[in-house]
């Protein structure tokens, strides 16, 4: 249980910020923040556990998106079961681009780019399909009421978004002290060695995928709740597959609250970068690029992994102002 | 966007960006008691795409809005709030509706009274509902979909048409002049960019044209970006359609034109509906020969006002093109400002109401009687224009209209 | 529709764009074989190349295809920076953060572009920029005559330079066996510039000649990035003639799957030869063995 402490204490602390913080922007701020963050967890257990990185994470977040939307404006669907439907859609095309890709022996680069083909190739298909609405994309009926899965108050979706990313961060855990952890841990230091060493490598790679597919698609169903309209360029965009790979990465792949920490840290980078650039357009961004660049220079890790460096430096530190006696008699 | 105003904003922007916010709710930044000094006047949210994919729209729009208020501060702001200024606060939407909302949520931390702009229909419906929440009235500047007024959002107007009335327009105007010509134009191809404004509007025409008489031989959508007209052009070559309407962007207007001129394709006439290009001042001076007797049924001004030819004078006086999103953003704060003299106050209910009730008629659009019903004024309405020695001409309806068309197309 | 002289028309169409990006991926292919990067920037420093050749022409009174002899050094030039100064140092050798450096270039670049030039499209009107040379079926563009001839010069060009000078046998080693190269005594952080260099002077190229018929803005590029990545994957990431090859093709694919399913849907043809090929046969036409 010991592990899960800095998890407890992490999401005890994000949920008293609705008791003290009132200000809609934040609590906008934020929701998005978890939002993205929860996209980035899902890619974080393919990519940061697995080393298998996806540019296409956008292909889960759309089918998500797509699948509660369309169950609730087409089919009059409850927008919870909507929810739960648009997972499972997520996963299942998460089995089913895994299982082409793996099974095809794609690794790195390769399966990073099938990937994205098999995201832009879902965008393509729902900006001209009918059921999609095409290029108008599909409108959720705005119903402000706990069972249509809308609410007035911004902090009870902060909430909802806030108990994805526990449950997302809990899964990571289990995911570390599991054997299919060690397993899929194995795979990506070296895949080779671990299928000699007796691991269905294909089986743990496909599993990761869909558990990961799942979250992001999840992150997609909260989008269409809390924004209510979505379109193909929205679900299945690179915007959404750049941050879930991007947000992890800085914030430390392979790491429990890495996807979490990213997603604080980059968001706040954006609106930090507005606050300096002012008006002028395309200033706040550029900051945001250059800010990216040095982040990944000195941090090539993340920040996770920063910090885990730092406090290890710390510690060698600490360790050698030791007298060396001691040290020696320690063994 | 004029250099002065930065520091003036920058400061806005300290106040009510999510990061000043944060520090403002924890404390450890005391509010400056200066911006409530100078915040003396009716703040007013101007929010526009001016990043990202359609930042130039958000550009224009974002001069429009800027220089109403501009004009309505030099004449002595609101005077029925004792000339209280106007304190723009303007917002970027990063073209993407989580953009628009974020800017919404800051808009209504700084307490602006009312929202103008969005542009994108997907930003405006984001900016409506997200603006709905706190009853902060919005006005819509440019956003076509009808989806926008038809949500049952009371906080939500728009001053410009929306497209079933652009389409409906655009088709009636299509057949009177068809109809002066003797009929010469029966056959028809449409090509409409894939995102919610073609879709929505190819969708119209695809059920308005035929009982007018008109044969659609072929309906052909196109990713925005589309890279190459070249097939495109082909199958209108091939298929030799009395009339080609277009329905998409700038950029792809502007290579679909030109594909045609290279390709030699002239049909009896190119007759878009919200065409990108086909009455965009830009597109004639850097085109002028694949310009030439095209014609829009688009967002235009009143040619026949002599306010609007001298607003247009200014703009391009400063180097900047008069485009729809610029003079619709100036009406549409207009709009705003003679609700807040009636109302006389910068309450946002009060507000709202005077808006539901405006009848504000905007000195340089060529709309009919002001009357706002769910949001929507129904007054709105297209210009059907056409370019004619290298300039764009209103030749319908009659009452604006300052050219006749030219139709079928010379050889 | 399916008169023969149309579907002609179209390939023809198809082999014009299919020659552009066969230029654009060429850049690509370059630096993905030896660096073994996705350089997300490329799109970017399109657009970059894009305004470079507007403004020459705008400034300088310079025909594009004239300004592509001294844009083209340019951009060899800023490539050869940004891979020595930012992209290497920032990346700390890792393929992984490459990716993520150059993807913070290319939203640099283009909002650099956007901050700098703001974002209206920007267009020029040559003489010649809508002559067309009669072929009795269909009238063939001039510029996109002159992109499709260029392409096979340039591809020639670099492939000469990769077989017989000592720094495109140097790259292609690097490309090859990056350790065994190093302790061979080749410099390889010089030739990654070098490599990234050729690859955004190709892109610089391609932007002189695309020029007379497209547009520049601060996005024109990212229009082209997929597609090119696809022509590298088809064609073989390293191969100079599998970016040739692979781009004619997929411009052909592109064309008649337009043609046939419609511009919005046709453009899945792309996507699923860039699928099919990952699938069945990842090294493309004419790359190395994985």
């Amino acid at each position: 249980m010991r592990g899960f402490l800095p998890i407890v204490i992490a999401v005890a602390a994000l949920a008293t910020v609705p008791a003290f913080v009132h200000s809609n922007v934040v609590l906008n701020f934020l929701v998005v923040a978890l939002m993205i963050a929860l996209a980035g967890q899902g890619w974080n257990i393919l990519g940061g556990y697995g080393g298998q990185y996806s540019f296409g994470h956008a292909a889960f977040f759309g089918t998500g998106a797509y699948v509660t939307a369309i169950l609730q404006v087409h089919y009059g669907v409850n927008a919870w079961i909507g929810f739960a439907a648009g997972i499972l859609a997520g996963a299942a095309v998460g089995a089913i681009i895994g299982g082409l890709a793996f099974r095809a022996g794609l690794r790195s680069s390769y399966f990073a780019l099938v990937t994205l083909a098999f995201a832009e190739v879902l965008r393509i298909l729902a900006s001209v399909a009918p059921i999609t609405g095409a290029g108008v994309g599909l409108l959720v009926k705005l119903d402000l009421r706990a069972q249509s899965f809308q609410f007035q108050s911004r902090a009870i979706f902060y909430y909802v978004i806030l108990a994805l990313v526990a449950i997302a961060l809990v899964i990571a855990q289990l995911l570390e002290r599991s054997r299919f952890g060690t397993w899929l841990i194995a795979v990506r230091e070296n895949e080779d060695a671990a299928m000699a060493l007796g691991v269905n490598a294909f089986a743990v790679k496909l599993a990761a995928m869909v558990l990961s597919a799942a979250i992001t698609a999840a992150a997609g169903c909260f989008y269409v709740q809390y924004f209510l309209f979505i379109d193909s360029g929205i679900a299945y965009g690179t915007w959404i597959s750049i941050e879930a790979l991007l947000t992890p990465i800085i914030g430390g792949a392979g790491s429990v609250f890495g996807a979490l920490v990213g997603a604080l840290v980059v968001k706040s980078l954006g609106e930090g970068a507005k606050l300096i650039a002012g008006d002028v357009p395309g200033l706040d961004l550029m900051i945001y690029g250059a800010v990216l660049i040095a982040v990944i220079r000195f941090a090539p890790r993340g920040l996770v992994g920063a910090f885990i460096d730092a406090r290890e430096r710390l510690a060698r530190r600490f360790a050698a102002s030791r007298p060396p006696v001691r040290e020696a008699i320690r063994g | 966007m004029s250099k002065q105003k930065m520091p003036f904003s920058r400061r806005r922007f300290l106040a009510t960006t999510a990061l000043g916010a944060a520090a403002a709710a924890s404390g450890s930044l005391a509010m400056p008691s200066i911006l409530r000094a100078q915040g003396a006047g009716v703040k007013l949210g101007l929010l526009h795409p001016v990043t990202g994919a359609l930042s130039y729209s958000g550009q224009q729009g974002r001069i429009g809005a800027t220089m109403a208020v501009d004009e309505i501060n030099a004449a002595g702001g609101i005077k029925a709030l004792g000339g209280a200024k106007i304190d723009p606060i303007l917002g970027d939407a990063q073209s993407t509706p989580d953009g628009g909302t974020a800017e919404v949520e800051k808009m209504n931390s700084a307490e602006v009274s009312c929202v103008v702009g969005g542009y994108a229909s997907s930003i405006c419906l984001a900016v409506s509902q997200a603006a709905a929440r706190y009853d902060l009235p919005y006005v819509v500047d440019v956003g076509v979909a009808d989806s926008i007024v038809t949500r049952g959002l009371k906080n939500t107007f728009r001053f410009g048409p929306g497209f079933g009335v652009i389409a409906k327009t655009a088709l009636d105007n299509l057949t009177t002049i068809n109809d002066q010509a003797g009929k010469p134009a029966k056959t028809v191809i449409i090509v409409h960019e894939d995102s919610l404004f073609g879709s929505g509007l190819a969708k119209l025409l695809n059920a308005q044209l035929p009982p007018k008489g008109f044969e659609i031989l072929e309906t052909i959508p196109h990713p925005t970006p589309t890279r190459d007209f070249a097939n495109v052009v082909l199958k209108i070559k091939a298929q030799n359609p009395d009339l080609v309407i277009p329905a998409n962007y700038y950029n792809e207007y502007v290579l679909l034109a030109r594909t045609m001129q290279e390709q030699h394709v002239r049909p009896k006439g190119v007759y878009s509906v919200l065409g990108g290009a086909a009455s965009s001042y830009k597109f004639v001076k850097d085109f002028p020969d694949a310009a030439k007797y095209i014609m829009d049924c688009n967002h235009w001004f009143n040619p026949k006002s002599a306010k609007a030819m001298e607003l247009k004078k200014r703009v391009e006086d400063k180097g900047q093109f008069f485009t729809y999103e610029l003079y619709l953003n100036y009406s549409a704060v207009l709009l705003v400002a003679d609700a807040l003299e009636r109302a006389a106050s910068t309450d946002r209910a009060k507000l709202t109401t005077a808006l539901e009730n405006s009848t504000f008629a905007s000195p340089i659009m060529p709309y009919g009687p002001t009357k706002f019903v769910n949001g929507q004024n129904q007054g709105a309405a297209p210009v059907s224009t056409q370019v004619l020695d290298n300039d764009i001409k209103a030749i319908l309806p009659p009452e604006f209209a300052n050219a006749k068309a030219v139709f079928p197309m010379p050889a | 529709m399916l008169s023969p002289l149309i579907l002609i028309s179209a390939v023809l169409n198809g082999l014009m764009t299919g020659a552009v990006y066969a230029l654009v991926a060429l850049g690509l292919t370059l630096i993905y074989g030896v660096l073994h990067i996705i350089n997300f920037a490329h799109g970017a420093l399109l657009s970059a190349a894009l305004f470079a050749a507007f403004f020459a022409f705008q400034k300088l009174g310079l025909d594009p295809y004239l300004a592509a002899f001294l844009i083209a050094p340019a951009f060899f030039g800023l490539g050869y920076a940004l891979q020595r100064l930012v992209i290497g140092p920032a990346s700390h050798g890792d393929d992984r953060n490459m990716l993520l450096v150059t993807l913070g270039l290319a939203v640099l670049i283009e909002n650099a572009l956007l901050y700098a030039f703001r974002a209206d499209t920007r267009t020029v009107d040559l003489a010649y920029g809508f002559a067309s040379i009669d072929l009795g079926f269909t009238f063939l563009a001039v510029p996109r005559a002159i992109s499709f001839a260029a392409v096979f010069f340039v591809a020639l060009a670099l492939w000469l330079m990769m077989i017989l000078t000592d720094t495109g046998k140097a790259i292609r080693a690097v490309a090859k066996e990056k350790l065994g190269a190093e302790l061979a005594g080749i410099d390889v952080a010089h030739i990654y510039a070098m490599t990234f260099g050729l690859g955004t002077a190709c892109v610089a190229i391609a932007a002189c000649l695309l020029i007379p018929t497209y547009y520049a803005n601060p996005r024109a590029g990212n229009a082209f990035v997929l597609v090119a990545f696809t022509v590298v994957v088809l064609g073989g990431m390293g191969s100079v003639p599998g970016a040739l090859i692979g781009g004619l093709v997929i411009g052909v694919v592109e064309s008649l799957a337009g043609f046939y399913f419609g511009e919005s849907l046709g453009q899945v043809g792309i996507f699923l030869i860039f699928i099919a090929v990952l699938l069945v046969r990842p090294r493309g036409l004419f790359g190395a063995s994985a």
